[in-house]
């Protein structure tokens, strides 16, 4: 077994404790490499079914092909698909860079406050209706009661600063301090009524360990992640205001591989075409103490 | 290529101040494994702030985290030898930290213990080595540290030799090796030095590429705890998939299965995995998907086993080691939850027979409690009978965390399967549904046809309260909305099945039996897809356990009809004066069970 395969037998195992343990769970789908391996991880641990409700924030800003890969992908795959969107911000232009806010708060309020209201409920979940084609208010506003995420300790420091089964509270706050221990394959699967649960399938996934495994599975990802020809692309996909491409050639995923494996990229931050990140710090720290994930 | 290459985790461990940190920094340093100019910065940095360089500011550098003094989590440090890549799992010394470096040191292969030559071995020196072997790491090296501050004398490294060599024996682990070292002077970690010509063993690193990478134990008896049974027929998909990571062992297509602890078999059907071509087995890491030939009713928390290899124990006693992590003391008498694989369980200590003292070498320690970090031998009482192994014939399945208050807080292997007093019972139901023929028709299939769950209802009270004018008036109900429903006088079974045991007058000794005998009768008609109403007097949670040991445990609902307060979990019906109402409750609770479903 080498070592993707050992990653991958692990996921899947959490995936799968995650969905007997914990009733109303949903997964995030960002669209991005990190949770569409995560998606289609799950694809593996149900045996080409996904049991669970996947959950996208559009912001509306996303670049255009991120939505048209999205609906395709869930037609094609018969997701349970649900998007949320903060309609009032941007109704009000509470946005950047064409409101009258900066990028921190347009974060806030297109993600944040829209992944925050859309897991409780409270504002409208637009669910794909498989029969018509197309998204439909959801009739189930029932409180999501945690959601399995994509997150990778290489993209923001210590794996020790996480866990596979994370728990939040009613606030979404993290006690670092206080994390549970994790040993012999058994976590955290026990909540009092209230905690909000973060499960991370990923978490001991690497950069280039997700696109060598996109490239074993051949997974579908967005063309935005491979040069077109200018000599540009993106290594992490955002809103279009604010994400930039990176210089690089890779065309396809070998070559996004061996531009990894080749340390080319091994001072630059994953996420250093986010510009909200160098807004917040570089840490992202604000944002992710209000819930950014 | 660098990626390709092989990688091991390696835990370093000891007690506070004893100099982990050092001996990493030197590793780090001799490998050339440090960002350029990170050793100059932190000398640098010490120079202005006059005081000495250390290689532990180098690590605490790295982390960023020189506040605190202390390495707060189990955090990983990364640096390679030609042989292999190596991550070094770093547990805090730090007494409050066990928690991580359990969490740490699970994902080790080997582990480095580190003892300070001038301290000697200390109170966490033993309670490390104890956990690291428990946590089923094997390979250990030790390293006496500090070793200039003893002027390298052969006789104090001896003597720690000796001291810990003799606290290893007692746990039943071998060192592979003990290494004088100073990682302050970097004597013995790359390189032996002319300091210590006494010794001309390996140094540090040599220790570290002579541990070997344990391959996953595939040759050992099949175990897959069952996780989950998917059934995803909504989507169109009529397999019936038993889920699993394996833990040791492997299994194909046509091995005959059997379920512990029910004893329920079946033959594998089919391997099951997406987007990949069939693969010839599942072994042991993998997490499986299998269909079986038979259609038996299996649940999350059964421990699958190869026909023809070594059973599995099944017991509701247990004796195990255990440490305890939690602030609260775990304490006799209390309830906790159990999880071993697959299984969580409901379980008290019945004794502690022992708290091993770390502080001395005696483990005859007699204490009314197990406290925060102590190590203890206790025996633990399941509610219900648990399938596991014991440590001696496979680790893997020996393992188990203990759950207080929503909280993992302890840990252990089990040692022993102690004798309960169902175990007569148990094996009684193992034979039974290890030679059950099972019937043409799935149970799924049947309960479609039927329209309903067969389940055993079982309406119970005091003596007098009306419970078989309940039961009558619940079968007619049922029937009368078109199910297939049968209410069981007990007096049908008294005096027909039980003939040969029935004691007359007020003489209960035969009640077990009659218990397991009603059981094992209403087993039957629960198979043919039927819904059963039987009554008995004034059940106890005791009696409801052993017909839950009988029948499936998810296809039984109690009634409790009466005012007297009971502890059993039931649908509690105070009396029968409006009937048209209780049996509205009644079947209520049965479509919400899903037992019928609402019209």
């Amino acid at each position: 077994m080498d070592h993707l395969e050992k990653l991958e037998n692990l996921s899947m195992h959490i995936l799968r404790e995650t969905y007997a343990n914990f009733k109303n769970m949903c997964m995030l789908w960002s669209i991005g490499k990190d949770s569409t391996v995560l998606l289609w991880l799950a694809r593996k641990a149900f045996l080409g079914h996904v049991p669970f409700p996947l959950v996208h924030i559009d912001t509306n800003y996303k670049i255009p092909e991120m939505i048209e890969y999205r609906d395709r992908l869930t037609a094609e795959w018969h997701l349970d698909m649900v998007y949320g969107q903060n309609v009032e911000a941007l109704k009000d232009k509470q946005t950047y860079p064409d409101g009258n806010v900066d990028r921190l708060t347009c974060c806030k309020n297109l993600k944040t406050e829209a992944l925050k209201h859309t897991l409780s409920g409270q504002w409208p979940r637009f669910r794909f209706n498989h029969v018509v084609g197309k998204y439909e208010v959801d009739k189930n506003t029932e409180p999501y009661t945690g959601v399995i995420v994509g997150a990778r300790a290489d993209e923001e420091g210590s794996r020790s600063k996480e866990r596979y089964f994370s728990p939040r509270d009613r606030q979404n706050e993290w006690d670092i301090a206080e994390q549970p221990p994790e040993f012999w394959n058994q976590f955290k699967t026990d909540f009092a009524p209230g905690t909000h649960v973060r499960v991370h399938p990923l978490l001991d996934w690497t950069e280039l360990n997700i696109w060598e495994y996109i490239e074993r599975e051949n997974i579908p990802t967005v063309s935005l992640y491979y040069d077109q020809g200018d000599g540009k692309r993106y290594r992490s996909l955002g809103c279009y205001p604010c994400t930039n491409p990176i210089d690089s050639t890779a065309k396809n995923h070998a070559e996004i591989i061996a531009e990894l494996r080749s340390g080319k990229l091994s001072n630059i931050a994953e996420r250093s075409g986010r510009a909200q990140d160098a807004e917040d710090g570089g840490g992202l720290e604000t944002l992710r103490r209000e819930g950014y994930m | 290529m660098a990626e390709k290459s092989e990688s091991m985790n390696i835990v370093i461990a000891g007690h506070v101040d004893h100099g982990k940190s050092t001996v990493i920094g030197r590793l780090l340093a001799d490998t050339n494994s440090l960002p350029d100019g990170k050793l100059e910065a932190v000398r640098e940095n010490c120079r202005r702030n006059s005081k000495p360089f250390e290689y532990a500011f180098l690590l605490d550098a790295l982390k960023d985290e020189q506040s605190q003094g202390i390495t707060i989590d189990s955090a990983r440090v990364f640096f390679k030898t030609d042989k292999r890549h190596y991550i070094i799992i770093d547990a805090p010394g730090h007494i409050e930290f066990l928690k991580n470096m359990v969490t740490g040191a699970s994902h080790a292969e080997a582990a480095l213990l580190v003892i300070d030559a001038a301290e000697g071995v200390q109170e966490n020196s033993r309670r490390h080595g104890y956990m690291i072997s428990m946590l089923g790491i094997r390979q250990i090296v030790v390293l006496v540290n500090k070793m200039d501050l003893v002027d390298y004398k052969q006789d104090v490294f001896d003597a720690i030799v000796a001291e810990y060599t003799e606290f290893l024996d007692g746990i039943d682990v071998k060192a592979e090796a003990f290494i004088p070292v100073s990682g302050m002077e970097g004597d013995a970690i790359a390189a032996l030095t002319d300091k210590m010509p006494w010794y001309s063993g390996q140094t540090t690193l040599q220790a570290l590429d002579n541990f070997q990478k344990e391959a996953p134990p595939v040759n050992m008896p099949f175990r897959m705890p069952v996780q989950d049974i998917y059934k995803f027929t909504k989507s169109g998909d009529q397999r019936r998939i038993i889920a699993g990571t394996v833990d040791t062992g492997s299994v194909t297509v046509g091995d005959e299965v059997i379920f512990y602890p029910s004893g329920k078999r079946s033959t594998v059907k089919s391997l099951e995995r997406f987007n990949a071509p069939t693969p010839e087995q599942f072994s042991a890491s993998e997490a499986a998907g299998l269909t079986l030939d038979q259609q038996i009713y299996i649940a999350r928390g059964q421990l699958a086993v190869k026909a023809g290899q070594t059973e599995p124990a099944v017991s509701e006693r247990l004796r195990v080691n255990l440490f305890w992590m939690g602030k609260k003391p775990m304490e006799p008498g209390k309830d906790y939850l159990l999880k071993v694989g697959t299984v969580k369980e409901p379980v008290q200590i019945e004794k502690i027979i022992s708290v091993m003292d770390a502080s001395d070498l005696s483990s005859g320690q007699q204490k009314d409690t197990v406290e925060y970090h102590d190590v203890a031998e206790v025996i633990l009482r399941c509610r219900h009978a648990i399938a596991f192994d014991t440590v001696d014939s496979n680790p893997s399945t020996s393992r188990f965390v203990i759950v207080d208050d929503y909280e993992i807080r302890g840990g252990g292997i089990i040692r022993e399967a102690l004798p309960d007093e169902d175990q007569q019972m148990r094996q009684q139901v193992m034979q039974r549904n290890l030679n059950w023929a099972a019937s043409a028709v799935s149970r799924e299939r049947r309960w479609e046809r039927y329209n309903q769950k067969a389940t055993l209802v079982m309406v119970t009270g005091k003596r007098n309260v009306g419970k078989k004018t309940l039961a009558r008036a619940i079968e007619q109900y049922l029937f009368t909305e078109g199910k297939l429903v049968y209410f069981m006088g007990i007096a049908n079974v008294l005096y027909g099945v039980d003939a040969d045991i029935k004691k007359p007058g007020p003489d209960q000794s035969h009640r077990p039996e009659h218990l397991r005998r009603l059981a094992e009768v209403a087993n039957i008609l629960l198979d043919a897809g039927v819904i059963l109403v039987v009554t008995a007097i004034g059940l106890t949670q005791d009696e409801l356990e052993i017909i839950r040991s009988v029948v499936d445990s998810d296809l039984i609902e109690a009634i409790w009809l009466g005012e007297d307060p009971t502890d059993i979990q039931a649908l509690h019906v105070p009396n029968l004066d409006n009937m048209d109402r209780t049996l509205e409750t009644v079947k209520a609770m049965l479509q919400n069970k899903g037992i019928i479903f609402k019209l």
